[in-house]
């Protein structure tokens, strides 16, 4: 690199810090005045407006400012993402809706086994950083199917790449576009239809104009917004109740506390010990086995997931990608390591304020969330105090206590209901809802990006057109994105229970169609091109089956493929006793119940009591063993491809893939 | 003399990989076989086994890929094949 343009580079750094210093100075200064506004009187409902509607409009600017005409810019914001900044933009890429609003309450419904989640998000990203994105980088791919076609030599390899990056990434958008529709539904009392539609517009500004470039920036911007909105309230709670603001070491105490409680319950018959799940007591959920095999599904799933892996593609030099990865995992982990905090102040509240107590001393955060259906009272929403009576009356032998199995809530109420616990203004719920809608969009912008750059780069240009110009590429470009955002909106707005759960799904169908072509395309020189269509469509094509069999076609299942009942973790009895199961088989159709989950991610049917979330452990070693066998058989790549797979080992010499520019 | 450079590049490279890779190992399942014992064991009030799948193994991560991005640029530079800063 010329001294110029590295003067050039340092100057560019050197202003982003200013400029994102100046703009999460700005952040806090808007959040002292909502307060502000707050104290004068302003209702809550023009709060809220507010803080969705300025940051919308930040990243609408960044989008248009970030706007540009050139490919490389468009696909991957002209290489010249510093590292560090990459690591943010990349947290946000990651953290979705479901991170950010969701997770913390799976914890508190799974207690240890629930931290399979918090484990494999973040392990993902040592393969990343050790097994693939280097390389990639090194290669100069403008998408994960670009290495694939490269390496693989050919469009099979790269239309199949295409197919599993549209199946992991088209159902995870359209839940992104769902999230964006609930979190503006419960904080801003918006039709959800129509929040739907404003979400579709707040990701489109950012991404339409300027590609890989505008998402790039205006993901940093969101990643600043989603993880204060996400420590904040945490902060304060753990500073009001144990002195001390750091949430991630004081609740080591809420755990014990919560432990103490546990077995107070159990004393005082305030919970059975089958509704009872100590916190941090493992494998009440998950045997082990599925477990740990949950934990490399998520990991697996991460390193092979195409919209993180295009984040690289963007950093200025392989060096700095792998530095990146780093960065990346940092900023992740911040939140990812509050999560479990988060889950154990809202279980402690719940036992120490609700349990044991009677239904007529409820806190109003129970009614606030009752009345929206996401807090259950004996079976039925905890709407008022008198709602909840009768639907306890109704339960036989109750006493008016609240017990441990009558009380049920909805995982998202843990995050959005701790502003209210700790009893702070609206000003911190109008934070997290402005956080919840940042890590919506910005996956959204990412998924978005990923499945209409395949379309327009992959399919179009590489395959259909390769003659096309510039400028009709980016317009191509753009038409598609618009369309797959507009297809994502209404799928979203129908509100698809399936899909929704489905995103799931993602991580074991990325790991099974792609990590074995990713990973032996650059440490295993004699993978060939036959090798990779087989390892693809082995390991793709087994992990769908056993996702839509077990999902869908239970009988078949058991009839055909030799699956049985999955077992309960902690008894090891068959979730269906053999009785059900001969009903069942007899009959599928009327006799469906039994076999059927109304989770999506659960399933009663399987090989070797394996839940069907972690697919790719089957998927996962078939496509490797295809892949290995298949190249074995057929001819060894050629001298140049291995001289090929050299140059994407070294990191000296610049990006092997030509783009033309003009 | 290039090409047995580049040899000893990719031999240190693979290396590397397979530490990193043994310490994900350890770090993402191994210690985790062990939560039942290491629960008995308090660290900060907490118990350590639901410690080291909450916190302790994602910080070793982290700690991990700094580590490995310094590490891997130093192999590339001693090999000369690092891209010029």
């Amino acid at each position: 690199m010329s001294s110029e343009a590295q003067a050039g580079n340092a100057g560019f750094t050197s202003s982003l810090g200013r400029i994102y210093g100046i703009y999460t100075g700005g952040f806090v200064a808007f959040i002292i005045l909502v307060a502000i506004l707050e104290r004068a009187g302003v209702p809550n409902k023009v709060l809220g407006y507010m803080f969705v509607g300025f940051t919308i409009l930040v990243y609408a600017f960044i989008g248009i400012i970030s706007r540009t005409v050139q490919v490389s810019e468009y696909y991957v914001a002209g290489r010249s993402v510093p590292a560090f900044y990459n690591g943010m933009a990349t947290g946000a890429d990651w953290m979705s809706a479901a991170s950010f609003i969701g997770m913390a309450g799976s914890l508190f419904l799974l207690g240890y086994d629930g931290l399979a989640f918090v484990l494999g998000w973040t392990g993902g990203y040592v393969l990343v950083a050790v097994l693939i994105a280097p390389f990639l980088r090194k290669f100069g791919a403008y998408t994960v199917p670009d290495f694939l076609s490269a390496r693989y030599g050919g469009n099979t390899a790269r239309l199949l790449g295409v197919i599993v990056l549209l199946a992991c990434s088209f159902t995870y958008v359209v839940a992104q576009i769902f999230g964006t529709g609930l979190i503006a539904q419960r904080f801003l009392d918006m039709d959800f239809t129509v929040a739907v539609y404003v979400g579709l517009a707040g990701i489109l500004v950012c991404s339409m104009l300027g590609g890989m470039r505008a998402v790039t920036w205006t993901q940093v911007a969101q990643y600043i917004v989603l993880i204060v909105a996400y420590l904040v309230p945490v902060v304060i709670l753990s500073a009001q109740k144990y002195g001390l603001p750091i949430p991630q070491l004081t609740y080591g105490q809420a755990l014990q506390e919560i432990s103490n409680l546990e077995q107070s319950f159990l004393q005082n018959n305030l919970a059975t010990t089958a509704s009872l799940k100590p916190h941090t007591q493992p494998f009440l959920n998950y045997s082990p086995a599925n477990y740990f095999a949950l934990i490399l599904c998520l990991m697996v799933g991460t390193a092979s997931l195409p919209h993180v892996l295009m984040r690289y593609f963007t950093t200025p030099s392989v060096r700095e990608a792998r530095i990146s990865v780093a960065w990346s995992l940092l900023f992740i982990f911040l939140l990812y390591f509050t999560a479990p905090a988060y889950a154990a102040f809202s279980k402690l509240e719940v036992y120490s304020t609700l349990i044991g107590k009677n239904l007529a001393d409820m806190p109003q955060w129970v009614f606030s969330w009752g009345k929206l259906g996401l807090v259950t009272i004996c079976g039925k929403a905890a709407e008022s105090v008198q709602a909840i009576t009768a639907a306890c009356g109704a339960v036989s032998g109750h006493t008016g206590v609240l017990r441990l199995q009558d009380f049920g809530i909805n995982t998202d109420v843990v995050v959005i209901s701790t502003p209210e616990i700790a009893g702070l203004p609206y000003v911190i719920t109008g934070l997290v809802a402005a956080g919840g809608l940042a890590a919506a969009l910005s996956t959204a912008d990412g998924l978005l990006l990923a499945i209409a750059n395949a379309l327009s780069h992959d399919v179009y240009y590489k395959i259909i057109d390769p003659n096309a110009p510039t400028a009709r590429r980016l317009i191509v470009s753009r038409v598609l994105l618009v369309l797959v955002a507009i297809l994502a909106a209404y799928t979203a707005s129908t509100r698809p229970s399936d899909i929704l759960a489905m995103v799931s799904w993602a991580f074991s169908l990325a790991a099974g169609g792609l990590f074995p072509a990713l990973v032996l395309g650059i440490w295993w020189k004699r993978a060939n091109s036959a090798g990779a269509i087989a390892g693809i469509t082995v390991g793709f094509g087994l992990t769908l089956f056993y996702l839509v069999i077990t999902r869908y076609y239970p009988h078949l299942g058991v009839q055909y493929f030799g699956m049985g009942s999955l077992l309960n973790p902690v008894t090891g009895a068959p979730l269906i006793s053999a009785e059900a199961m001969t009903k069942f088989l007899a009959d599928p159709a009327v006799a469906a119940g039994p076999a059927l989950v109304t989770n999506p991610l659960a399933s009663k049917i399987g090989w070797f009591n394996i839940n069907n979330i972690s697919s790719a452990l089957f998927g996962l070693p078939a496509g490797f063993l295809a892949m290995y066998v298949v190249s074995m058989l057929t001819e060894a790549p050629s001298k140049q491809m291995m001289d090929f797979v050299d140059a994407c080992r070294r990191p000296r010499g610049g990006t092997l893939m030509e783009e033309k520019t003009v | 003399m290039q090409s047995e450079q580049h040899d000893t590049h990719w031999s240190k490279t693979s290396r590397l990989m397979i530490v990193m890779m043994a310490l994900w190992v350890f770090f993402g399942y191994i210690v985790h076989a062990f939560v039942v014992p290491l629960n008995s064991i308090k660290f900060f009030g907490f118990p350590l086994g639901f410690y080291m799948a909450a916190q302790g193994s994602l910080i070793a991560f982290v700690v991990m890929l700094f580590w490995f991005a310094k590490a891997q640029d130093r192999i590339d530079r001693e090999s000369g094949v690092a891209e010029d800063d």
